[in-house]
């Protein structure tokens, strides 16, 4: 059976992560590379980057990280952020990462969903969308970083992405980001039952119980989470065990080899 | 020297830096005469079957393949690459694969999710030198939406997605890997290990 992915997410600007400043485990944590490799070997299952340079000529350089990235771990990794053309798809593919991760831009041009999932392969392209509930009790979708609100229906435009091509969908709720209340499963709920590609939730995990409810509750296929991840709340190896324990199929690595490696992190 | 075949499918650097970690000397290369110096051939790939076909014709390397395939050297194709190495495919129309293994690459029409993305367990069908670092039920990284369909003679090992979907296969010296053993952490370093020592014999 398939196993319900874990993915933590990262920041980066300039080349840099940001966010996290309380890594117990590793010396760097600026370095993505670093960091990507010391959540592979902690059991993580795919590893989200997302560039929050601010400038496009910035960009280019900001994106040699993705190579590092790369060359340093073994499990499937997406790159999002500010990307708006097939060229940005083919240099971030190129530098390594498995999947493009495009927001804005698609609702900007939803031609460029199609057009990557034509040239890349639907399997590489991922469709983050920014919902927020709104007065009408369904949920609008956002663009530049939750700033801006649009037209757009979350479930409609969760359906038309995969339409166009769109492999898997990323939803970010909102009004869940950055609260710790769990995810917003309604919002999950609707959209696995509306599309047939992979479904990860995003924004608002602070328990374990969170991570249960969404795999449980939601059906979706991934949980995304940062902070709780950065900041050492929840340690993907205990919150994988207790995954399993409640009956979710999960990767779990057997051997000692994640917690041995580690351990040289630390000094 | 064992040649990555580079016929213009995907990001080869990731399979090439996972033999790396194995010391395993490869050369990334589209040239004919390397692969018949090659030690033995490794055929990755992302796609479409019907692109990666095309490609492999322009490049005219076909006949090469085969030819080394009938000489007794190992070939190890991954993901598509494994796709390829059967008789016919159904993505975008009807093609011609190489023919190496019997039987067709397939959609695979079933109401789970499509493409089969994530970290699957694998079941093993019969014992293999290819397992032998790793254990029943670990689980590798997949992405595909089509499938090989044979009489399973060549299955070695398979995961359970609705149906089930033959993960590793193996016809004498050509081995196959479905899911990407370069993007599976411990496991699939663990299985190229292996191969590693079945091409270096």
């Amino acid at each position: 059976m398939l196993a319900k992915r874990i993915i933590p997410c990262l920041d980066v600007r300039n080349g840099r992560v940001v966010k996290g400043k309380n890594f117990k485990d590793i010396q760097d944590v600026d370095d993505p590379a670093r960091l990507g490799k010391f959540y592979s070997e902690s059991g993580a299952d795919e590893l989200v980057f997302y560039d929050i340079t601010a400038s496009n000529e910035e960009r280019k350089t900001s994106l040699e990280f993705v190579k590092k990235v790369a060359q340093e771990i073994n499990i499937p990794f997406s790159v999002g952020g500010g990307v708006s053309s097939l060229d940005d798809f083919k240099y971030i593919l190129r530098s390594g990462a498995d999947k493009v991760s495009i927001n804005s831009s698609a609702v900007k041009n939803p031609k460029l969903i199609k057009e990557a999932s034509e040239r890349f392969g639907n399997q590489c392209v991922v469709l983050s969308i920014d919902a927020k509930k709104n007065d009408l009790g369904s949920w609008s979708v956002y663009v530049k970083g939750g700033r801006e609100k649009t037209d757009l229906d979350a479930i409609e435009w969760a359906k038309k992405g995969v339409e166009l091509g769109a492999g898997e969908i990323v939803v970010n709720s909102i009004d869940e980001d950055g609260m710790k209340n769990g995810y917003d499963i309604e919002l999950l709920k609707k959209i696995t039952d509306a599309v047939r590609v992979p479904v990860i939730a995003s924004g608002g995990a602070g328990t374990y119980e969170h991570f249960l409810e969404a795999a449980k509750y939601a059906n979706v296929d991934g949980i995304l989470a940062a902070s709780v991840f950065h900041f050492g709340e929840i340690k993907i190896v205990d919150l994988k065990k207790y995954l399993k324990n409640n009956g979710i199929e999960i990767r779990t690595i057997e051997r000692t080899i994640a917690k041995d490696k580690s351990e040289n992190y630390k000094k | 020297m064992h040649v990555i075949i580079d016929y213009g499918m995907g990001n080869l650097a990731s399979v090439q830096r996972a033999f790396e970690k194995l010391d395993v000397e490869t050369k990334i290369s589209n040239k004919i005469e390397d692969l018949k110096n090659a030690k033995s051939l490794i055929l990755p790939g992302v796609g479409a079957f019907r692109d990666a076909i095309k490609s492999l014709e322009e490049y005219e390397l076909i006949d090469a393949i085969k030819d080394e395939v009938a000489k007794g050297k190992n070939i190890i194709g991954i993901c598509l690459g494994m796709q390829l190495l059967y008789q016919r495919g159904f993505e975008y129309g009807d093609y011609e694969g190489l023919g190496l293994i019997k039987g067709n690459i397939e959609y695979m029409d079933i109401k789970l999710k499509i493409p089969h993305m994530g970290w699957n367990n694998l079941k093993f069908k019969k014992d293999d030198p290819i397992l032998r670092y790793i254990k029943e039920d670990e689980f590798v990284y997949f992405v595909h939406s089509y499938y090989a369909v044979s009489d399973n003679s060549e299955l070695v090992a398979y995961a359970e997605y609705e149906k089930n979907v033959p993960a590793i296969v193996r016809s004498e010296n050509v081995y196959g890997i479905q899911f990407h053993p370069e993007k599976s952490g411990e496991t699939g370093l663990n299985i190229l290990k292996a191969y590693k020592e079945i091409i270096e014999k």
